[in-house]
């Protein structure tokens, strides 16, 4: 049906797609992990309530997540250049998934933190745990399952900006999706793609229920 | 000098913009090897005073000394040093839910900074303390109330403290399981000499196991003392009605007892530990004739001793009433007239 060089280009794609999903949401979580922490803290209920603090890390999020993915992705261009030397290309697209996800998982990393039992951060304080030990021996274990479902969905949700990445010069799936299917016509390639896309979904999510499920210790 | 002196104690809270006095001039000193009661029903503030005690509540004016430490005084680390001295335990247990029974045991060592291996050795020995040696690998899912309390316990020694404080921590589980728990704590209190502070709305709790007791009733400090002294003469409301167990009724929004025999003179007995075996009561109906009405009836072990009470209303009548009572004074019981709140 297809020749070698699609059949290329298609695997190309595929590894160009997982190359910018995986390390935006690494790079997401380097930036979202300790501000979703900073939040859970800050909170009015958190260890360390501080309003201000709170209130400008909420701000921040909200502000960069309420910009259009697509709009982000060329307001910061020039920084995207400064950082990667180029504005186009997978390397380069990861910057604006980077920063248009990191306050995303932030916020995931927050909600999930704030399920953690107060009473166990109470014992925790009650034997004299500093704030550090609490995030990292507490809230951070007893949260794991929830914070793995989490970076579930934020994978799912970079994937999906990866592949709206490629209709403006990003590479990956995405790119050829909109290039065969949308400039020159080609719906089997387009179809091809989209089907790898869904794909691609599927294996992260079931990996990710996975070993949240494994990891739980709660239920036996 | 006392293991804890709690000085002028009061704790005001924000609810919504308005002051709430959860804690008013609370003043208690607790001495060492104690096992002191601090009993109250809910919204009496004694789970926010035992949480001055360990300063997760800072009071909003008063001192908390412990070991003649003001804990106002300390810095952020000597809080914390204090803290790992007064262990605590809770009604819902708070165990790490994702942590293995022996790593939870573990916990407040790690915290101190002990190497892994000592700390499992450590943990071992206190899971056998408490009787559960078999479950270290277990999740605390997979245990009862009363073991994951049991859990919590090894885990308060786990640091060696000097005071236990118990925040309701028998509220959550079953009579048997009550007893057990409230045994195993004795028996710490015992063999290993720590002063255990109580909270509970359980009277029957405070009988089984305190030697003092200090009632609170709507933040305020109204009666404390020696169980014993407190259990048979009580001074306030707020005490007799923790004393006759009244509680669930009066949550139900009607007392049943008032209903019944709110014409009769109503008198408290307690039995001390002679008059016990006799058949005072039978006597008495058949030596005068008449009927009483047993309203409440109840045998306890206080401090080691069988202590009974019982609440008798007596038939009209002020002279019969007052043959009576004579005749229950003469055989060597305590008696006084309960009036309609109780």
């Amino acid at each position: 049906m297809f020749d070698q060089t699609i059949v290329n280009m298609i695997i190309k794609g595929i590894g160009e797609t997982l190359y910018m999903t995986l390390l935006s949401t690494l790079f997401g979580y380097i930036i979202g992990l300790p501000m979703g922490i900073e939040l859970a803290a800050s909170d009015r209920d958190g260890i360390r309530p501080n309003a201000l603090e709170y209130k400008i890390l909420d701000v921040v999020s909200n502000i960069l997540r309420s910009v259009p993915f697509l709009i982000l992705l060329i307001l910061i261009i020039p920084f995207t250049k400064m950082l990667v030397g180029k504005s186009y290309g997978s390397t380069a697209t990861i910057v604006p998934l980077t920063v248009s996800a990191a306050p995303f998982i932030a916020r995931m990393v927050e909600s999930s933190l704030k399920e953690v039992d107060p009473g166990v951060v109470e014992a925790a304080k009650s034997m004299g745990a500093t704030n550090m030990t609490i995030i990292t021996r507490v809230l951070l274990p007893e949260a794991r399952t929830s914070l793995i479902n989490g970076m579930t969905i934020a994978i799912g949700t970079i994937l999906g900006y990866s592949a709206m990445a490629g209709s403006v010069g990003g590479g990956g799936l995405g790119a050829i999706a909109i290039q065969y299917g949308y400039y020159r016509y080609e719906f089997g390639i387009m179809i091809v793609t989209v089907i790898l896309l869904v794909l691609l979904q599927q294996i992260f999510q079931t990996i990710g229920m996975k070993v949240s499920n494994s990891l739980d210790r709660r239920r036996n | 000098m006392a293991e804890i002196e709690i000085k002028h104690v009061s704790k005001i809270f924000d609810v919504e913009g308005e002051p709430f006095k959860a804690l008013d001039d609370i003043n208690l000193e607790i001495e060492h090897g104690d096992i002191y009661g601090i009993i109250g029903m809910s919204g009496a503030g004694k789970s926010t005073l035992v949480r001055c005690l360990n300063f997760l509540e800072v009071p909003t004016e008063g001192e908390v000394l412990v070991g003649g430490r003001d804990m106002a005084s300390l810095s952020d680390f000597e809080l914390r040093k204090q803290r790992q001295d007064m262990a605590m335990i809770f009604q819902h247990f708070n165990l790490l839910m994702q942590k293995s029974v022996i790593e939870n045991v573990c916990f407040p060592l790690y915290i101190q900074g002990a190497k892994k291996k000592e700390a499992r050795e450590r943990a071992m020995e206190l899971l056998d303390v408490v009787g559960l040696k078999e479950k270290a690998l277990a999740y605390p899912s997979q245990l009862s109330g009363g073991q994951k309390q049991r859990v919590a316990i090894a885990r308060a020694l786990a640091c060696g403290p000097k005071i236990l404080l118990c925040d309701e921590a028998t509220s959550a589980l079953d009579p048997q399981t009550t007893a057990s728990i409230l045994a195993l704590l004795k028996d710490i209190n015992t063999k290993l000499g720590i002063t255990i502070v109580i909270i509970t709305h359980q009277m029957a709790v405070i009988r089984e196991i305190c030697r003092n007791v200090a009632i609170l009733n709507h933040g305020q400090l109204v009666e404390h003392g020696k169980v014993e002294g407190i259990f048979n003469h009580p001074k306030s409301a707020a005490a007799r009605e923790l004393i006759l167990g009244d509680i669930s009724e009066k949550w139900n929004g009607s007392s049943r007892t008032q209903d019944l025999v709110h014409e009769a003179k109503k008198l408290r007995i307690v039995f001390s530990e002679n008059s016990s075996f006799e058949p005072v009561i039978a006597n008495m109906i058949l030596q005068f004739g008449v009927a009483v009405n047993i309203l409440r009836a109840d045998t306890k072990n206080v401090g080691g001793i069988a202590k009974g009470e019982m609440i008798l209303g007596l038939p009209e009548g002020d002279e019969l009433q007052k043959q009576i009572e004579d005749y229950m004074v003469e055989k060597g019981l305590e008696i006084e007239e309960v009036t309609g709140d109780v």
